[in-house]
């Protein structure tokens, strides 16, 4: 896929400027202010994941239109350490760090779809898509 | 970025005007509790207006934040979080169940007046 856009993820800060630049591009695409919190949010979340857990990686972000709809594609990709049990960090409250595990059973209600691929030792990817309303 | 902490009477008031990154985020924390301790505030108002974003992280700062001003001694009420950052918060699975709120400044002075008064 060719991505439109994507911010690396190498320091703390850009957890926040991942988030204002997903913001800007759901505004563009049309996306209204409850919409545009809720991908700000997702975003925020994988971009934590990343810095925390895999230290390095980029978020990207794509429109797709399709003929009756439109909408954003987040992808999260990182070369980390991989999940073992993706089950298990889906659950709400499973956190390895002390956090509240909200993140990524959050991510997915926040969008419309929600894929995660891991392999230990080599690094996560996830996709996540919202549609336009 | 450091957060500005008002004093006004036995109260703090904090209006919170940034894109709050994770380091900022916790210096608020560390900073408001120093201050309790200095000046022996009885209540706290943290106003959200301004805020656009709340993501886990920064939820689990100002729930803390509640929970050790409130050992310190302290009542905080969180005011003016927009609608759009309440629908996410819900969608996060998280509830701030025990966190006094109030629409806005005004009501979350009046709101610790009666929570100190109890
Ligand atoms: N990119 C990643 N690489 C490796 N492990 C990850 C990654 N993202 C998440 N994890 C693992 O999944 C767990 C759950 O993640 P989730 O974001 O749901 O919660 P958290 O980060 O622990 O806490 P919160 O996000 O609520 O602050 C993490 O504790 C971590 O062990
Ligand atoms: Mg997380």
């Amino acid at each position: 896929m060719d991505f439109q856009s994507c911010v690396n993820i190498n320091k703390e800060w850009d957890i926040v400027g991942a988030r204002q630049i997903g913001r800007d591009f759901a505004r563009k695409i049309g996306f209204g202010t409850v919409d545009q919190a809720r991908i700000a949010t997702a975003i925020s979340e994988l971009a934590r994941n990343i810095y925390l857990y895999a230290g390095t990686g980029k978020i990207c972000f794509e429109t797709i239109e399709e003929i009756d709809r439109k909408g954003l594609v987040i992808l999260a990709v990182d070369d980390g350490p991989g999940i073992a049990e993706i089950s298990k960090v889906m659950e709400d409250g499973y956190s390895t760090s002390g956090g509240l595990g909200a993140g990524l059973p959050g991510v997915k209600r926040l969008m419309d779809e929600f894929d995660i691929i891991s392999e230990q030792e080599k690094g996560t990817e996830i996709k996540a898509v919202k549609w336009v309303r | 970025m450091r957060i500005p902490i008002l004093k006004l009477h036995n109260y703090l008031l904090i209006s919170i005007q940034i894109d709050l990154d994770d380091q900022s985020a916790i210096q608020f924390q560390e900073d408001l509790l120093s201050k309790i301790h200095q000046s022996g505030a009885t209540g706290v108002v943290i106003d959200l207006t301004s805020v656009d974003i709340i993501d886990s992280f920064i939820a689990k700062v100002l729930g803390d934040v509640v929970t050790m001003s409130d050992l310190m001694g302290a009542k905080v009420v969180l005011t003016g979080i927009q609608p759009a950052v309440a629908m996410t918060l819900i969608d996060l699975g998280i509830h701030l169940q025990d966190v006094p709120t109030a629409l806005d400044l005004e009501q979350g002075l009046i709101k610790l007046r009666q929570e100190l008064e109890e």
